[in-house]
């Protein structure tokens, strides 16, 4: 046992001290390189600062890395993606003719930028006109692409239709025992079904909502889950996704309900008459407040969570040595593993609040 | 005043996190006293942790 302990314990040391040794070769050749070509420490602060946000936004190509080459030249790895614009008719070229926001793209007889993640129309030179608050003063066409987080979404969709309806298919062959993903899922959704639906909707209604609950549920954590690959997707962090599936639980809500839920927004039964005016207007107002919660914990759990990793990976870029290497990276794991946590805490924390709406939404009250 | 609203979103921040963490106490302290009521107590705290969360969340980006 004890030698068990030293012979790892010892593993560990050399490890360790084996990093240190690399590192410290590495900063030799950096600190050569800082003599002539290595940017300032303000410089690669403001780099990082810059890249954060840029990570966080959608884009009109799917780009898995960049580099600057020893002849200056930007080289993006990636495959781009087709651009869909609405200006008087419909127009579409793929992403590849925008060169990152660098060339302008001819459509027909249009001419269009991409800057800072919008399209623009231009004339035939690209000159984009700004106000004093840097705003673009150019036209905007309507921009129906498929954008990075809208490719993501679509092939999380035909994941989770191709996974689903095969295990379906061999459940419905009724073999006693479920094999492959139906194995490592079915505990999951017994779990939504036993310990989500059924106490929160109540015996009687749960059925109803048990295909949109599980859908929900494995939607935002798969796609949750895609957001910690180095894929740089990120699309739960999009408000508009997180506003669309709040938007789904909403609508169920309100037009599920039975009789009760409506007669507890405006006429609350058993409080006195001058109280009922003063809480039907608080109570109509937290409908909206209980969807709109579900859209901004989702959103910004997941914003922040990626925020603090990226800032935590790009003090490596900051510091460059040994120290700062290994601390961001030990960091950025530990917080990896903890984003993992929250990929499924969210996932589940949105379903379950779904599950509490609806409860209260066909709930039936008695009143003596 | 420049910068007020950061001080605000901080003292928003303390409130948040002195809130999640007597939930969380109390929640353990629960858990101690009555262990085969902890799946539910654990769902129970997970919903507040994630209503207050809410508001904690809405101050930051307020600011």
């Amino acid at each position: 046992m004890h030698r068990k302990i030293t012979v790892k314990a010892l593993t560990l040391v050399f490890f360790l001290f084996s990093i240190a040794i690399f590192a410290n070769d590495d900063r030799k050749t950096i600190d050569e390189k800082t003599l002539h070509t290595e940017k300032t420490k303000e410089q690669r602060e403001k780099e990082v600062e810059e890249y954060i946000p840029h990570h966080l936004l959608d884009s009109h190509d799917f780009s898995l890395f960049s580099y600057t080459s020893d002849e200056g030249e930007h080289i993006y790895v990636g495959f781009p993606l087709p651009v869909i614009l609405w200006d008087d008719g419909l127009t579409i070229f793929m992403s590849s003719k925008f060169h990152h926001g660098e060339t302008v793209a001819k459509s027909g007889e249009n001419y269009y930028k991409l800057d800072h993640g919008k399209i623009y129309k231009t004339d035939a030179a690209g000159t984009i006109i700004f106000d004093e608050a840097h705003h673009a003063t150019n036209t905007k066409p309507l921009d129906f692409s498929i954008t990075k987080n809208v490719f993501t979404v679509m092939m999380v969709g035909l994941l989770m239709f191709f996974m689903f309806s095969r295990m379906a298919r061999a459940y419905k062959k009724n073999e006693s025992m479920p094999k492959g993903m139906g194995r490592l899922l079915e505990p999951i959704v017994i779990y939504i079904r036993d310990d989500i639906a059924r106490p929160n909707i109540g015996e009687k209604h749960y059925k109803r909502y048990m295909s949109y609950l599980l859908t929900v549920f494995f939607f935002i954590w798969i796609i949750n889950l895609f957001g910690l690959t180095p894929l740089g997707i990120n699309v739960t962090n999009n408000i508009a996704i997180t506003f669309c599936l709040a938007i789904l639980t909403y609508l169920l809500t309100t037009f599920t309900a039975k009789k009760d839920y409506w007669k507890h927004i405006f006429w609350m039964p058993g409080v006195p008459t001058p109280m009922k005016f003063i809480l039907m207007p608080i109570e109509l107002l937290g409908t909206f407040i209980k969807p709109f919660s579900l859209m901004i914990r989702l959103y910004a759990n997941i914003t922040a969570g990626h925020i603090v990793l990226m800032s935590i990976l790009g003090m490596i870029f900051i510091a460059q040595n040994w120290l700062g290497g290994s601390l961001s990276f030990l960091l950025a794991m530990v917080l990896g593993i903890l984003e993992l946590l929250v990929a499924a805490l969210q996932a589940y924390i949105f379903t379950m609040l779904s599950a509490l709406y609806f409860g209260s939404a066909v709930e039936e009250h008695d009143h003596h | 005043m420049e910068g007020l609203n950061f001080i605000g979103a901080g003292l928003v921040v303390i409130g948040a996190g002195i809130g999640i963490g007597q939930i969380g106490g109390k929640a353990m302290e629960a858990i101690a006293r009555q262990p085969e009521a902890t799946g539910k107590i654990q769902t129970a705290m997970l919903i507040a942790a994630a209503l207050i969360e809410g508001i904690g969340f809405a101050a930051l980006f307020a600011v």
